[in-house]
């Protein structure tokens, strides 16, 4: 496998995530996959940034493990990162801004000074455009070609006034030419490979699946690493038809979805965990009155405020839990970002058909980082239905009528003759309450219970319109792994690795986390000679929903909760240890 | 809801369909209690109107008061404990064609849900909220409720209350509220006014009715208001004054005004939110299908 990571640090404010996603969208426009991690904190100003664009001839599915050119804006970012450079690989830096030790850097590693100020000076007296000349020269020793990195700097500064777009593209040709006289290209590089790929975060692919979807109605309160979704679609707001109202708080954006659902239209609110805990109550809600409802719960390290710009799987037991009393839900976690497209669109299609809250368990690690995807993963001809044109029979209508699946004919207001009082207290079929004056007498005793079960019957159809297990890799294996969620991606990878290696590995993995289809999961398990669980969680989160689910003990674990994405490299290592020694 | 069955099929044949009326749930609330007025007060409003009750919502929150939508045979949407005015505004945006009325008490209004009758009311969205204050929790049998007054003993505050209380008026003033009015329970008629009108007021209409709890609040009964309630509209009081709006809105003792204290005219949120220039989400395009172009920003 070939591959190429460039990798660039600094601090905040420096322009680290522009130069990142410029590099990685060399690749993608190259027509190659790629991962793009963007590691920042939560400053505006100061701190140490980094982002790491990473192509590989097959398809990367994370941030791999090391660097092949690192461009240090800081010495820190020396400091930290220059451990990760790969044989032949190369230190850029500009002397005039720090000087670099040759012993701080690893055996047959290069260094190239490039004097990006200098650069810089000769269009502006903004220091910023040395980020042009560092993208140049790293792009240059990349084997990135001269007019494709120039298409992309052209393309991000397009909408920029004045010389800035010419200034950028002429210093990052100073700084590629620089590279090329002084500096020492990789002896392995990437070709164009045929037609761009499309690149986007984990949350952009979520907006797009929500609009594909029909959505109509955003609502939601700022959150990291949530709010892009916001972004995004607040900047498409006019052009696609979706409102997208930034709320006082999570309590009222998921009230007001659920308010807009009700009035028949597909709507959806995001949030991380913080937000999440207090959209809890009204999440009840959306069960008990069978409004269908999207929540994009991206997770981000807790507890409380955590980590604001670290990842974390940790929110699992929260989803499966939020909300007092039993009510049907799915969760549905996607691994990158085109199964986000993919799961965001079943989503609304599952909260339609049940008439239930469903939620897309991201992280920041999925919702915030980039990777490519093929035009033909991102399907827009969704056919979306027209809500209002579904009219339930007039004669004797009963909005929560018992029916076989648990799904009653859902009317919408301004329909004639249908209406009904949805209500957060237990009712009956023509949601009349049965919790004051009916409340313990016998007959409502029973129908109580009745309606209990009408919408817990929910779940068996949810299941079966769920994605259920996969597994991915030979149906037997010296080790399989079990993984939901972006930690797909790193499993992934360290499967290739540990197959270069000769070790043959596979993967079960749970695109629908709940329902979870226990006895499918334990038929793709059976055959397993060991088992690997991989979560980024301390409790081991889905491992205890898979024994309650199944009985079964996944006890060989690795669990990583100190904010940082998981590596292929810490996947190998436990790995080779389970298989060599058990678990 | 089987008068409304018959609506349905009537409508086929052209006939004009029903207004509002009482649904076949009848109240629960204790005899006498003062949200039998509020009720009867906002059917009024809203058959004076001559809205077809199928395109009328009410959404209301938890407590006695908020059992209203239950009573009447429009849409409603009997949600949790403050949220009334949230998913109001989701309904509201999801079908600007409906008329969407807020109902709830003084504990779901100004205590839980402060927050949304805020931010609901420099939004000007097109609601009419109407609050029965008793100034006391009724439900939960008996608490101190953000409107209490100073000294009042409750089941929580045996001691009385130390906390002076919100004043509805003034707290919607203070947020760019375009409607800001007073009701009595006890005079139907002229709260029946108030609420037409903020139905056909071009905004948030908010109406607060003193509204007595016969049960746990012995001190704001119906013969308290009675012996000091006023109307505005008697007393010259210019309601488009925003300056004696605010005198107005302080006075709270031996007199005390009811009617329209202040109006205003300003754009909706329905106005200024452009996708909604378009027509009534509901009936707008939905999907991407002839939006390929969106693809471009990810090559």
């Amino acid at each position: 496998m070939t591959e190429i990571s460039i990798r660039t640090g600094g601090s905040a404010g420096d322009g680290i995530a522009s130069v990142g996603e410029m590099m990685v969208r060399c690749f993608s426009r190259m027509g190659r996959h790629a991962f793009g991690l963007n590691a920042y904190q939560s400053v505006i100003r100061g701190g140490h940034v980094w982002f790491q664009a990473r192509a590989t001839d097959q398809r990367p599915h994370s941030q791999g493990d090391g660097c092949d050119i690192l461009y240090a804006m800081t010495p820190e970012t020396v400091e930290i990162h220059s451990a990760a450079l790969r044989p032949g690989g190369t230190l850029v830096y500009d002397p005039e801004k720090f000087p670099v030790a040759a012993d701080k850097l690893p055996p047959k590693v290069h260094a190239l000074e490039v004097p990006t100020l200098a650069i810089a000076r000769k269009y502006s007296t903004q220091p910023i455009l040395q980020n042009a000349a560092g993208l140049g020269a790293s792009a240059a020793l990349a084997g990135i070609p001269l007019e494709v990195l120039h298409e992309v700097v052209r393309d991000s500064f397009g909408r920029k006034a004045g010389d800035v777009v010419q200034w950028n593209v002429e210093a990052s040709a100073a700084g590629y030419q620089h590279a090329l006289n002084h500096g020492h290209v990789l002896d392995h590089t990437l070709s164009k490979a045929g037609a761009p790929k499309l690149l986007m975060t984990g949350n952009q692919a979520i907006a797009l699946g929500a609009a594909a979807a029909g959505l109509k109605f955003l609502s939601q309160y700022p959150m990291t690493p949530a709010s892009s979704i916001m972004h995004w679609l607040a900047a498409h707001s006019s052009d696609l038809g979706i409102v997208v109202k930034q709320a006082e708080d999570e309590l009222a954006a998921i009230n007001m979805a659920i308010g807009a659902s009700f009035g028949g239209v597909r709507a959806m609110t995001a949030t991380s965990g913080g937000g999440f805990s207090l959209m809890v109550e009204a999440l009840g809600m959306a069960g008990m009155t069978e409004t269908p409802l999207v929540v994009v719960e991206s997770q981000r390290a807790g507890p409380s405020t955590g980590l604001p710009t670290k990842t974390e799987q940790g929110d699992l037991n929260l989803m499966l839990g939020a909300g007092q009393g039993d009510f049907p839900r799915a969760i549905l976690a996607p691994s990158n970002p085109a199964e986000a497209y993919r799961q965001t669109i079943r989503a609304f299609e599952l909260a339609e058909e049940f008439q239930t809250p469903v939620l897309v368990a991201s992280d920041l690690h999925l919702s915030e980082n980039f990777m490519t995807v093929d035009r033909e993963e991102i399907p827009l001809d969704v056919p979306v239905p027209s809500l209002f044109a579904v009219t339930p029979n007039g004669h004797d209508y009963h909005r929560y009528a018992y029916t076989p699946n648990g799904v009653s004919p859902r009317s919408l207001p301004g329909q004639p003759g249908l209406q009904y009082v949805a209500g957060s207290d237990e009712h009956d079929e023509k949601g009349h309450l049965i919790s004051d004056v009916r409340s313990g007498v016998p007959t409502w005793v029973s129908e109580r219970a009745r309606m209990m079960e009408k919408r817990m019957g929910k779940l068996k159809g949810l299941l079966a319109a769920s994605e259920p297990p996969v597994r991915e890799g030979p149906a037997t294996a010296d080790l399989t792994f079990v993984a939901w969620g972006s930690t797909i991606g790193a499993v992934r990878d360290a499967m290739a690795v540990l197959a270069a290696q000769g070790r043959t590995t596979n993967l079960v993995r749970v695109p629908t986390v709940f329902p979870l289809d226990g006895p499918a999961l334990l038929r793709l398990l059976a055959p397993a000679r060991r088992t690997l669980l991989v979560e980024l969680n301390y409790t081991a989160q889905f491992g205890r929903l898979v024994r309650a689910e199944t009985g079964l003990d996944l006890s060989t674990r690795l669990l990583k909760y100190d904010g940082e994405p998981i590596y292929p490299f810490e996947i190998v290592a436990k790995a080779m240890e389970v298989m060599n020694h058990g678990g | 809801m089987a008068d409304s069955t018959v609506a349905s099929v009537k409508s086929i044949v052209g006939t004009p369909l029903p207004l509002i009326t009482k649904s076949d749930t009848k109240p629960t609330w204790c005899p006498g209690c003062g949200d039998y007025g509020v009720v009867a007060a906002v059917e009024m409003a809203v058959k004076k109107l001559g809205l077809p009750s199928h395109e009328v919502v009410i959404v209301s929150g938890i407590g006695c008061s908020s059992n209203l939508p239950h009573f009447l045979s429009s849409y409603g949407f009997h949600s949790i404990h403050g949220r009334a005015l949230p998913v109001a505004e989701g309904i509201r945006w999801a079908n600007h064609g409906l008329t969407v009325i807020g109902t709830g008490g003084d504990g779901d209004g100004f205590g839980i849900g402060a927050g949304h009758f805020v931010h609901a009311m420099r939004r000007n969205v097109k609601l009419t909220y109407v609050t029965m204050d008793n100034q006391i929790y009724g439900l939960t049998t008996g608490q101190a409720s953000p409107t209490s007054m100073m000294g009042q003993k409750t089941k929580s505050t045996p001691r009385g209350v130390i906390e002076n209380p919100v004043d509805p008026i003034a707290l919607a003033l203070a947020s760019g509220a375009t409607y800001v009015a007073r009701g009595f329970s006890g005079d139907v008629k002229h709260l029946a006014d108030l609420v037409a009108n903020g139905l056909r007021h071009r905004g948030f209409a908010f109406i607060d009715v003193m509204s007595p709890c016969v049960t746990y609040n012995k001190i704001n009964t119906f013969d308290f208001f009675r012996q000091r309630v006023y109307k505005l509209e008697s007393s010259g009081h210019d309601p488009t004054n925003i300056v004696t709006a605010w005198q107005r809105a302080l006075e709270w003792g031996d007199k005390i005004p009811i009617g329209l204290f202040y109006k205003t005219d300003r754009p909706t949120y329905e106005e200024l939110e452009e996708v909604l220039l378009q027509g009534p989400l509901v009936h707008q395009p939905a999907g991407l299908k002839g939006h390929e172009s969106v693809l471009d920003e990810f090559i």
